[in-house]
């Protein structure tokens, strides 16, 4: 095999085999570990959905878990038991009040769903960059919010939607992390792909040789969307009941400080900052109901563990701005990548791109090289 | 209520949010970069008032302006400053991450309930009463709002510093080429920023005496959403993008019923929306004025 080739396959195989290893180790465990184990699963799922987008497009997006929520509440409400539905939620549409879906159905639907909000939001939202995004996203993420926490026809409004088929075990919050690695995996070789990575890298430039940035973006987003629909579908049938507020601020908080732990540029960062960081919320959370550790127990104090991964998200900003990973792939350096980030500023990943600042023109005299190195980078090497 | 009543409410919330507007704004002139954890400059301000809420009102004000003021000069030193040269973005997301960790530290510290600061109370008390309710923290509300835009507007257009900051907001590179101290520039800002926050923090726990640790990133959120409106880059037209947001949601709050009232959020944040995708720039800055989008 030539080393492109090993590199491709363990591009691939790193997420997978990482992913797997949870599997493994999730299926040994006491039920109440594997609870733990399997949200780490749906985590990671997420943080993929993130990688999608935001790092393949160097675009930020507080939106995403918006794309999360409307997967959970779909799935959930549609595969409630229908008498459960007339009494705890009794002015829901007729859409939703009646069909009564299996549980893949309902995974299938969130994806879809996912998708299509992720598609209307997109069309509307992928010419902004920068600061616009950042703020577009994060209102669209309260407009879902506001809406479902308090809309009694589309969901259980503030209320808690209760007695959802708890169905995500092991295998199927497996089976769906993988199909997220896949679909992420086979989105980054893609054309599209490439050229959003080379408007990422620089979008005068990628417009330059002809790229639509808004069209691929909007591929990304959609992608993304889908996921992170499924992960939303996952989630909400591994709790049983989910509340508007679990699928808020907290969860994009943790969710974007696991992509930027990790390293938010490569499939491999987002799904290794998932898995450490997951585990280490998990045990940070029982850590606050009380918790044994080599024989001492002791209770945290409750938000702590979000101090703590602020901490680590801040310091991991501004100490190692490509995260753990440094924004490789999986084995990529020992395998003799030829760093697309070459020439490249050293920089931050979410924020090499399009510079930030209105007015302040990236200088045009050395602009096209790392756009065009990352276009070519879509070509097989000799 | 009248409708003098509303009106003079709406201006005095509005007025309260101006203030809050010239804090991120005056930040981002310098730096162009967002502080989304200015609300929890606010909120250690408020807090430090529930804390010294035995001592006497002047000695706790006073020392409410040195705790925000070394808040936002902290906030500089450990967060702005090693971003320096990274994007707009990576700050917004850091102070997001930021103000989120703060958040959490007021849970552990002051629990999730809310501690009630009873400062000032008097001013609550009505200076006509009856049909119009007019209180007497709402004047002091407009005087210190007008009073301090009017002494920044001073300060930025006939001092040196301020004639330095508007050369820095106008061009960093340039302004370190003819002999400005950038450093300097942007320590005095945060000054001016938290000094902003400490009064911000004292007319709202006058007003909404109870302190509770969303406090600060609520009231920064609504905040922003106004200075996006008005269009970041100018202070002038941030401040009144801060303005009519607390206006508006203060004639909203007083107008509608409860039950549609839930949905103001939506509406505001779906105009935000709008406005980005639409007008960029903000709805008050001029036509074709520099925006960033592809």
């Amino acid at each position: 095999m030539s080393r492109s080739t090993l590199r491709l396959a363990a591009e691939l195989a790193g997420p997978l085999a990482l992913v797997g290893a949870v599997a493994l180790v999730a299926s040994n465990l006491s039920t109440s570990d594997q609870t733990d184990a399997i949200n780490v699963l749906v985590t990671v799922t997420i943080v993929i959905g993130l990688y999608v987008f935001i790092g393949n497009s160097g675009v930020i997006s507080f939106g995403q878990i918006s794309f999360v929520a409307v997967g959970a509440f779909a799935a959930g409400i549609l595969t409630t038991p229908v008498t459960t539905r007339q009494t705890t939620m009794p002015d829901l549409f007729g859409f939703l009040a009646r069909p009564e879906l299996t549980n893949v159905e309902s995974i299938l639907l969130a994806a879809a769903l996912g998708s299509l909000f992720a598609l209307i939001v997109g069309l509307a939202l992928m010419r902004l960059s920068g600061l616009a995004a950042g703020i577009a996203t994060f209102a669209v993420l309260e407009i879902t919010y506001n809406i479902l926490a308090n809309w009694a026809k589309i969901g259980p409004g503030p209320t808690t939607l209760a007695s959802v088929p708890v169905t995500t075990g092991v295998a199927q919050a497996t089976v769906g992390c993988a199909v997220a690695v896949l679909a992420a995996f086979a989105y980054q070789r893609s054309r599209s792909c490439r050229l959003l990575r080379a408007s990422r890298a620089d979008a005068l430039a990628a417009r330059g040789i002809g790229v639509s940035i808004v069209r691929h973006r909007l591929g990304a987003f959609v992608l993304s969307g889908a996921i992170c629909g499924l992960a939303g579908a996952l989630y909400v049938h591994e709790l049983g009941s989910i509340n508007v507020t679990e699928v808020y601020l907290a969860l994009t908080f943790s969710t974007l400080a696991m992509l930027v732990v990790g390293g938010s540029q490569s499939l491999w960062g987002a799904t290794l900052g998932g898995v450490l960081l997951g585990i280490l919320s998990s045990f940070l959370s029982n850590a606050e109901n009380g918790t044994t550790l080599f024989g001492f127990t002791f209770t945290l104090p409750n938000g702590l563990s979000s101090i703590i991964f602020a901490i680590l998200f801040v310091g991991a900003l501004m100490l190692f701005p490509r995260g753990l990973t440094r924004n490789r792939e999986f084995l990529a350096k020992m395998l003799g990548e030829r760093s697309a980030q070459r020439g490249v500023p050293e920089g931050a990943p979410i924020t090499s791109s399009d510079g930030g600042s209105p007015g302040k023109a990236p200088d045009g005299a050395s602009a096209p090289a790392p756009a065009a190195r990352a276009a070519a980078g879509a070509e097989p090497e000799h | 209520m009248t409708v003098v009543g509303y009106l003079v409410d709406a201006v005095s919330l509005g007025a309260l949010y101006a203030l809050i507007a010239v804090s991120v704004g005056l930040v981002f002139g310098v730096l162009r970069q967002v502080n989304l954890a200015q609300g929890e400059v606010i909120a250690f301000g408020a807090y430090s008032l529930w804390l010294m809420r035995t001592l006497p009102t002047w000695l706790a004000i006073v020392l409410c302006f040195g705790v925000c003021i070394a808040a936002s000069l902290v906030l500089q030193v450990t967060v702005f400053r090693p971003l320096r040269g990274a994007s707009a973005l990576a700050t917004l997301i850091a102070t997001f991450g930021v103000s989120y960790g703060l958040e959490a530290l007021w849970l552990i510290v002051f629990g999730p309930s809310g501690n009630t600061v009873s400062m000032l109370t008097n001013l609550n008390d009505t200076v006509i009463g009856g049909a119009v309710a007019l209180r007497w923290i709402t004047l002091v509300e407009i005087g210190t709002a007008a009073v301090l835009l009017g002494g920044l507007l001073l300060l930025l257009f006939r001092t040196t510093l301020g004639m330095r900051m508007r050369a820095v907001a106008e061009d960093l590179r340039a302004a370190r080429l003819v002999g400005v101290r950038i450093g300097r520039v942007v320590t005095w800002a945060f000054v001016l920023s938290g000094a902003s926050a400490a009064v911000v923090a004292i007319l709202t726990t006058v007003q909404t005496p109870l302190v509770t640790p969303t406090f600060g990133l609520t009231l920064i959120i609504v905040a922003l959403v106004g200075v996006v409106l008005g269009g970041l880059d100018h202070l002038g037209r941030a401040t009144a993008g801060g303005f009519v947001v607390g206006f508006v949601n203060s004639l909203l709050g007083s107008v509608l019923p409860e039950q549609q009232l839930v949905y103001v959020t939506s509406l505001t944040f779906l105009f935000v929306v709008v406005v980005l995708v639409v007008r960029p720039a903000g709805l008050l800055a001029p036509r074709g004025a520099s925006v960033e989008r592809v």
